[in-house]
C-alpha cells in the first residue's frame, strides 16, 4: 500500500481543492467559472479511476482477455462531462450578458453598482 | 339532527349576513337592515337552542376528521348556551346602538365595521357551541383576526399602535401557551372532547397537570389575568360599540369562558383542586382584580377607566372556576351575564357621552346629569350592577362568588373581593354621583342648553341594557337554574 | 399506453420542450405548454391514484430490467411530489401568462415557456426516478434551466442572481455527484433499491459515510438549508414573478424529497450508527433557520425578498420534521412539504399580481393596495394566515403535526422555539397586513396603472385564488396530504424492517 498507489487520487484531492479555491476566493466571474471547470474535473478522473481495474483490459471482447475494466464509470462520466459544458456554457452565457449590463465581470465593481442604485 | 342543524345556523349567520352587508354598501339604510335582521334571527337560534336544551335535548354537529380523532365538533351545554343567548341579545342591541352612534359620529367604512362585526358574532357562536378544545381553539384564533380590523377602524397611528399590542398580546399567547397546552392535552390524555369531570386519567403526574394549567391561564389571553392584560385597554382605541361588545361581551368574555370551560370540562373540579399550581394562579387573579382596580382609579380617560375594570371584573370570574367549588363556577357563569349587562351599558353610555358632547374625560363630567341625565341614570344602574349591590344582577354573581371563596375557605381572597368592589365604587359609582351633584369649579363646565341626548337609537339601546341589569335582580332564577345545572362532575 | 404510465410525467415535457421551441408564435407555444403540463398533471394524479390502490409501481426505463437498467420507482412519497409538482407547473402557466408576457420581451417568450417546459421536466425526472445517477441527471436538467429562468428577470440584478446560483448549485450538484460515486465504488450498483441493499452491511464503512456526507451537504445546497441558502433570496427576489411563484413550490420541495428519499430509502438512516449526529444537525440548523430566515425576513424592505427569506425558515421547519426521525416526524415533514407549496404559492401568486399592477414588490408601493385590488390582497392574507399557522388553514395542521411529532419525543424546548418562530412568522405577515390595508397609497411607479379599483388579470386573480382557497381547504379536509404523507412515512420506514 505505497502512497504512489494512489497517485490518482492525490491527483484528485489536489485538483478538487484548487477548483474549489479559486470559485471561492476569486472575484472574477470568468475565473470563477474557471475553478468550477476544474473541481468538476477532478470528480470525473474520480470516477474514471474507480473503474479501473488492475491489470484490466480495455472493455472490448477479445480473444484471451478475461479481465476488464469497469466501462460504466466511462458511460456515467461522458454524461457528467456533457453537463459541465452545458454547465458552463449557462455560465459562460450570464457572464458576458452581466458584461453586458454591468460592463465588468469583477464581483466587486458589481456589488459596488448594486450598492449605489 | 334538527338540532344540530340549528347550531350549524348559528355559525352560517355571520357569513350570510356579511354577504349581504357587502352586497348592499353602499345602501346604509338596507346595510344595517341586513344587520338588524340577522342579529333578530341569531337571537331566536339561540332561544331555540335554550329551548333544546331546557327539553332535555343535546343537539350536536361534528365534521368529518381533520386530523385522525379530531373533528370539528359543535354541542350545547349550559355555560355554552347562556353565553350564547348574552352575546346574541347583546349583539342585537349593538347594533341598535351602533346604528346611531357610526351616523351620529360620522365614522368612515361602515360596511367593513358591519361586515367584520358579524364575522366576530359568529366565532362567537363557534367559541360558545364548541364542543372540544380544538374548535375552541380554531374560533378563539379566529376571533382575535376577525376583530383586529374594528380595533384598528380608525386607521390613526394610534389605532394602529393599538392594534398592534392588541393582536400581539393575543397570538402571543395563544400561539406559545395555548397551543402547546392543547397538544399536551391531547398527547397525555388522547382527547380533547370537553367532558364533564375531565379528561386527564388520575396517573398523569401532578407536575404536568400544573403546568397545564399555568399554560392554560397564561394561553387564554383574552381573559387578561395579569402580565397579559395590556391588549383590553390598548383596544380601547376602537370604535365605541367595538368595545361595548367586543369588549365588554365577545372577546373578553370568550376568553373567561374558555377558562370555566377548560377548569369544568378538562380538569373537573376535583383535578383542579388538586393541582399545585392552583393556589399560585388564584392568588395572581386575586392581585389582577386588586391591581386592576387601583389602576382604573387613577385613570382620567373614561373608557380606560372601563377597561381596567373589566381586567378587574374578569380576574373575578377566573378566579371563581379556580375556586374548584361548585358555587364559585356557578358565581363565575353568573358573573359572565350580569357584567355582560352591566359593562356594555357603561360603553354604551361612554359612547353616548361622547357623540353628544365629544367629551372623553372622567374629569370633563361633572355636572353632566343636568344634560343627559337618561344616560347618566343607566350609567348608575350600571356601575352598580359591576359593584354588585341592589337592586341589580351582580349582586346574585358577586354573592355566589363570595360563597365560593368562603366554601374554599380562601379568606385572604374574600377580603380582596370585598375591598375591590370597594374600590370599585370609588371608581365608578363616583361618576354619575358626581354628574348629578354638581360642585364648585364644575358648574361652568356645564353648557346650558338644558337636556341634550345622544340619538335616540343609543338612548333605546341604552334603556333596554340598564333595564336588563335591573331584571336580572328580579328575576335571577332562570339564569341560576341554567348555570346550575353544568355537569360538574363526571361518572364518580 | 398504461404500462407506461410511470415514466409519462417525465415524458412529457421533456418531449415537449423542444416541440415548443419549435413553436415561434408565443401564444401557441403558451398554449402546447399548458397542454403539456395539464397532461403531465393528469398522468402524475392518475399516477398517484394507482400507488394508492396497488402499492410500489416499478417500470424498467427500455425494457432492462433493474438492478442493470434505470429504474422508474413510483409510491406514495414520489407520487404526491410529482402530483404537486406538475399541479404547481400547470397552475402557474395556465394563469400566469399576463405576467409572463409582462415581464418578457416578445422574442424571447417562446423560449421562456422551453426553459420551463425542461425545468419541469428536470424535477418530475428526480421526483420518479429510482436510479442515483439518472437522479444527478435530472437535477442538473432543471439546475440548468432554473438559471437561465432566474436570468429572465427585468432587473440586471437577476443576472448576478442567476450566475450566483450556478455556481452554488454547480457546487452542491458536484458534491451529490461526488457521494454518489463513492458509494458506486462501494457497492457497484447505482439502483436505489440495490443500494438500500447493500448499505446496512457497510455502516462502519469510511467510505459510506464520506459519500453519505457529500450527497446530504449537496443537496442541502440545493435544499437552501441554513447556512446553505445564500443563493435562494437573490435569485428569488429577481427572478421574473411567475419563475419565482414555481421555484419557490415546488424546487426545494424537491430536493427535500432527494433529501428524504437518501436519507431513508437508500442509506436508512435509523438503523445506521450515522443516525445521532445528523439528527442533531438537522434539527439544530432546523431551528436555526427557522429564526434567522424569520428574523432576516422580518426587515425586509422588499416583499418578495421578504418572502425569499421565509422559505428559509420554513424549509428549517421541515428539515427538523427529518431531524426527529420518526414516522411522525417524517410524516409531519411531508405535509409541511405539501402545505408550504400551497402557501408560498398562493402569496407569491397574489404577489406576482400585485407586481403586474404596481410595478414591484417593495413595501413603500403596496401601502393601501388592499382598498385598490380587494381580492388578490384577500388571497395574499389567506396564504400569510396559513403561513402563520392559523387554525383553519392548511399551515395549521403542519404545525400541529410538527409540533406533536417533537412533543412525542418529548423535546419541549424545541416546542417552544418551533412556536415562537411562528410568531415571528406572525410579525412580518402582519407587517405586510397593516401595509396593504391600513397604508396611504404613494405615487406609483407604473405610469399606465388605472386609478381606483382594479384587479389583477383574471388568470393570475384567479389562481391565486383557487390556492388561496386550496390552503383553506386543505385546513379543513386533510386527507390528501396527510394520508399520502402517513403512508409514504411508514412504507420509508417499513421497507427498512430488517
Amino acid at each position: 500500500m505505497d502512497i504512489a498507489s494512489y497517485f490518482n487520487y492525490w491527483i484528485v484531492i489536489v485538483l478538487m481543492m484548487l477548483g474549489f479555491y479559486i470559485v471561492i476566493a476569486r472575484g472574477n466571474l470568468v475565473k470563477k467559472l474557471i475553478g468550477l471547470n476544474i473541481f468538476q474535473t477532478s470528480v470525473f478522473i474520480l470516477y474514471i479511476s474507480a473503474g479501473k481495474v488492475s491489470d484490466g483490459a480495455a472493455p472490448i471482447l477479445t480473444e484471451g482477455v478475461s479481465v476488464y475494466s469497469n466501462p460504466l464509470p466511462h458511460v456515467l462520466i461522458l454524461t457528467a462531462i456533457v453537463v459541465g459544458i452545458a454547465t458552463t456554457a449557462v455560465g459562460l452565457a450570464l457572464v458576458a450578458r452581466i458584461h453586458e449590463a454591468y460592463g465588468t465581470v469583477e464581483e466587486s465593481q458589481i456589488l459596488e453598482q448594486d450598492n449605489a442604485c | 339532527m334538527a338540532g344540530g342543524n340549528l347550531l350549524l345556523a348559528s355559525l352560517a349567520v355571520a357569513p350570510v349576513a356579511i354577504a349581504g352587508i357587502l352586497c348592499l354598501r353602499n345602501r346604509p339604510n338596507a346595510r344595517e337592515a341586513v344587520s338588524i335582521g340577522a342579529s333578530l334571527l341569531l337571537l331566536g337560534i339561540s332561544v331555540a337552542v335554550y329551548r333544546a336544551l331546557q327539553a332535555g335535548d343535546s343537539p350536536q354537529w361534528h365534521s368529518g376528521e381533520l386530523l385522525p380523532g379530531l373533528r370539528i365538533a359543535l354541542s350545547v351545554e349550559p355555560l355554552g348556551a347562556l353565553f350564547a343567548l348574552v352575546a346574541s341579545f347583546l349583539w342585537l342591541v349593538t347594533v341598535v346602538y351602533a346604528v346611531g352612534y357610526m351616523r351620529g359620529h360620522n365614522e368612515q367604512h361602515q360596511a367593513r365595521f358591519y361586515a367584520f362585526f358579524a364575522l366576530s358574532i359568529g366565532c362567537v357562536m363557534g367559541v360558545a357551541f364548541a364542543a372540544n378544545l380544538f374548535t375552541l381553539f380554531l374560533f378563539y384564533e379566529l376571533l382575535s383576526l376577525s376583530t383586529w380590523p374594528l380595533v384598528v377602524h380608525a386607521g390613526t397611528d394610534e389605532a394602529r399602535h393599538g392594534g398592534r399590542v392588541y393582536l400581539g398580546i393575543l397570538l402571543t399567547t395563544s400561539i406559545l401557551f395555548f397551543l402547546p397546552a392543547i397538544i399536551l392535552t391531547w398527547w397525555t390524555s388522547g382527547t380533547l372532547a370537553f367532558t364533564p369531570g375531565g379528561v386527564f386519567p388520575p396517573d398523569v403526574s401532578p407536575l404536568l397537570l400544573s403546568v397545564l394549567l399555568l399554560l392554560f391561564v397564561f394561553g387564554v389571553g383574552k381573559a387578561a389575568i395579569m402580565p397579559f392584560h395590556r391588549w383590553l385597554p390598548a383596544a380601547m382605541v376602537a370604535p365605541t360599540p367595538v368595545s361595548a361588545l367586543l369588549h365588554a361581551v365577545a372577546v373578553v368574555k370568550a376568553g373567561v369562558f374558555s377558562v370555566v370551560k377548560i377548569g369544568v370540562y378538562i380538569f373537573g373540579l376535583d383535578q383542579l383542586a388538586a393541582v399545585d399550581s392552583r393556589d399560585w394562579l388564584l392568588y395572581l387573579a386575586g392581585f389582577t382584580l386588586l391591581a386592576a382596580s387601583i389602576v382604573a382609579l387613577r385613570q382620567d380617560n373614561l373608557k380606560a377607566r372601563l377597561a381596567y375594570s373589566t381586567v378587574s371584573q374578569l380576574a373575578y370570574i377566573t378566579l371563581g372556576v379556580l375556586l374548584a367549588v361548585p358555587d364559585g363556577v356557578v358565581g363565575s357563569g353568573m358573573h359572565i351575564a350580569m357584567h355582560a349587562f352591566g359593562k356594555i351599558t357603561l360603553f354604551f353610555c361612554a359612547g353616548a357621552i361622547l357623540v353628544a358632547t365629544h367629551k372623553t374625560r372622567v374629569s370633563q363630567l361633572g355636572g353632566l346629569g343636568r344634560q343627559m341625565p337618561f344616560t347618566m341614570g343607566a350609567f348608575l344602574v350600571a356601575s352598580l350592577c359591576i359593584v354588585g349591590l341592589p337592586p341589580t344582577g351582580g349582586t346574585w354573581s358577586k354573592w355566589y362568588l363570595m360563597l365560593g371563596t368562603l366554601d374554599a375557605g380562601a379568606w385572604p381572597l374574600a377580603f380582596a373581593l370585598i375591598l375591590s368592589s370597594l374600590l370599585s365604587i370609588v371608581y365608578l359609582t363616583m361618576i354619575p354621583v358626581r354628574a348629578f351633584s354638581t360642585f364648585e369649579g364644575d358648574a361652568a363646565a356645564v353648557e346650558e342648553g338644558g337636556i341634550r341626548e345622544a340619538p335616540l337609537a343609543c338612548c333605546l339601546a341604552i334603556g333596554v341594557t340598564g333595564a336588563g341589569c335591573i331584571a336580572l335582580f328580579f328575576f335571577p332564577q332562570p339564569l341560576y337554574e341554567l348555570v346550575a345545572g353544568v355537569p360538574l362532575w363526571g361518572r364518580r | 399506453m398504461l404500462s407506461h404510465l410511470p415514466i409519462l410525467p417525465v415524458l412529457l415535457p421533456l418531449l415537449g420542450a423542444p416541440i415548443c421551441a419549435l413553436l415561434r408564435k408565443p401564444v401557441a407555444a403558451w398554449l402546447f405548454a399548458c397542454t403539456v403540463a395539464l397532461l403531465t398533471f393528469a398522468a402524475a394524479i392518475a399516477l398517484l391514484a394507482q400507488t394508492w390502490q396497488q402499492g410500489v409501481l416499478s417500470y424498467a426505463l427500455g425494457g432492462w430490467a433493474a438492478p442493470w437498467g434505470i429504474e422508474y420507482r413510483i409510491d406514495l412519497l414520489n407520487g404526491l411530489v410529482l402530483t404537486l409538482v406538475s399541479g404547481m407547473a400547470s397552475a402557474v402557466l395556465l394563469g400566469g401568462r399576463a405576467s409572463i408576457w409582462r415581464e418578457t420581451p416578445e422574442e424571447k417568450r417562446s423560449l421562456f415557456l422551453v426553459a420551463f417546459l425542461l425545468c419541469l421536466a428536470g424535477l418530475q425526472g428526480i421526483a420518479a426516478t429510482g436510479d442515483a445517477f439518472n437522479l444527478f441527471v435530472f437535477l442538473e436538467i432543471s439546475s440548468l434551466s432554473t438559471y437561465a429562468l432566474v436570468a429572465t428577470g427585468r432587473d440586471r440584478r437577476a443576472l448576478v442572481a442567476a450566475y450566483n446560483y450556478l455556481i452554488m448549485g454547480t457546487i452542491g450538484a458536484t458534491f451529490i455527484l461526488i457521494g454518489i460515486g463513492f458509494i458506486y465504488m462501494l457497492t457497484g450498483t447505482l439502483n436505489m433499491m440495490d443500494l438500500a441493499q447493500r448499505l446496512p452491511a457497510l455502516t462502519e464503512s469510511r467510505t459510506a459515510f464520506a459519500g453519505f456526507v457529500f450527497i446530504i451537504v449537496g443537496v442541502c445546497l440545493k435544499l437552501a438549508l441554513f447556512p446553505l441558502h445564500l443563493w435562494l433570496p437573490g435569485a428569488y427576489t429577481h427572478a421574473s414573478s411567475m419563475v419565482t411563484v414555481f421555484l419557490a413550490a415546488t424546487a426545494t420541495k424537491v430536493a427535500l424529497y432527494v433529501l428524504i428519499r437518501f436519507s431513508f430509502s437508500v442509506f436508512r438512516l435509523e438503523f445506521s450508527t450515522l443516525a445521532l449526529p445528523l439528527e442533531t444537525v438537522f434539527l439544530t440548523l432546523g431551528i436555526v433557520a427557522v429564526f434567522a430566515g424569520s428574523l432576516v425576513a422580518i426587515y425586509q424592505p422588499d416583499l418578495k425578498r421578504g418572502l425569499a427569506y421565509s422559505s428559509v425558515a420554513q424549509i428549517g421547519y421541515m428539515v427538523i420534521g427529518v431531524g426527529v426521525g420518526t414516522v411522525i416526524g417524517l410524516q409531519a415533514a411531508l405535509v409541511h412539504l405539501f402545505n408550504h407549496a400551497l402557501m408560498k404559492g398562493a402569496l407569491f401568486m397574489a404577489l406576482a399580481a400585485v407586481v403586474y399592477r404596481v410595478g414591484d414588490g417593495k413595501f413603500s408601493s403596496l401601502r393601501g393596495i388592499g382598498r385598490e385590488m380587494p381580492l388578490t390582497c384577500a388571497c395574499m392574507l389567506l396564504g400569510g394566515l396559513s403561513l402563520i399557522g392559523v387554525p383553519g388553514t392548511a399551515g395549521f395542521i403542519s404545525k400541529w403535526y410538527l409540533v406533536v411529532a417533537v412533543a412525542d419525543r418529548e423535546q419541549w424546548v424545541l416546542v417552544a422555539l418551533i412556536l415562537a418562530g411562528s410568531l415571528l412568522t406572525a410579525v412580518y405577515i402582519w407587517r405586510l397586513v397593516e401595509t396593504v390595508y391600513l397604508g396611504v397609497p404613494g405615487p406609483r411607479q407604473v405610469p399606465d396603472s388605472p386609478a381606483g379599483r382594479a384587479e389583477a388579470p383574471p388568470g393570475l386573480l384567479a389562481v391565486s385564488v383557487v390556492l388561496a382557497l386550496a390552503n383553506v381547504y386543505f385546513g379543513f379536509d386533510t386527507r390528501l396530504p396527510v394520508e399520502a404523507a402517513s403512508g409514504a412515512a411508514e412504507s420509508l420506514f417499513a421497507a427498512g424492517q430488517p
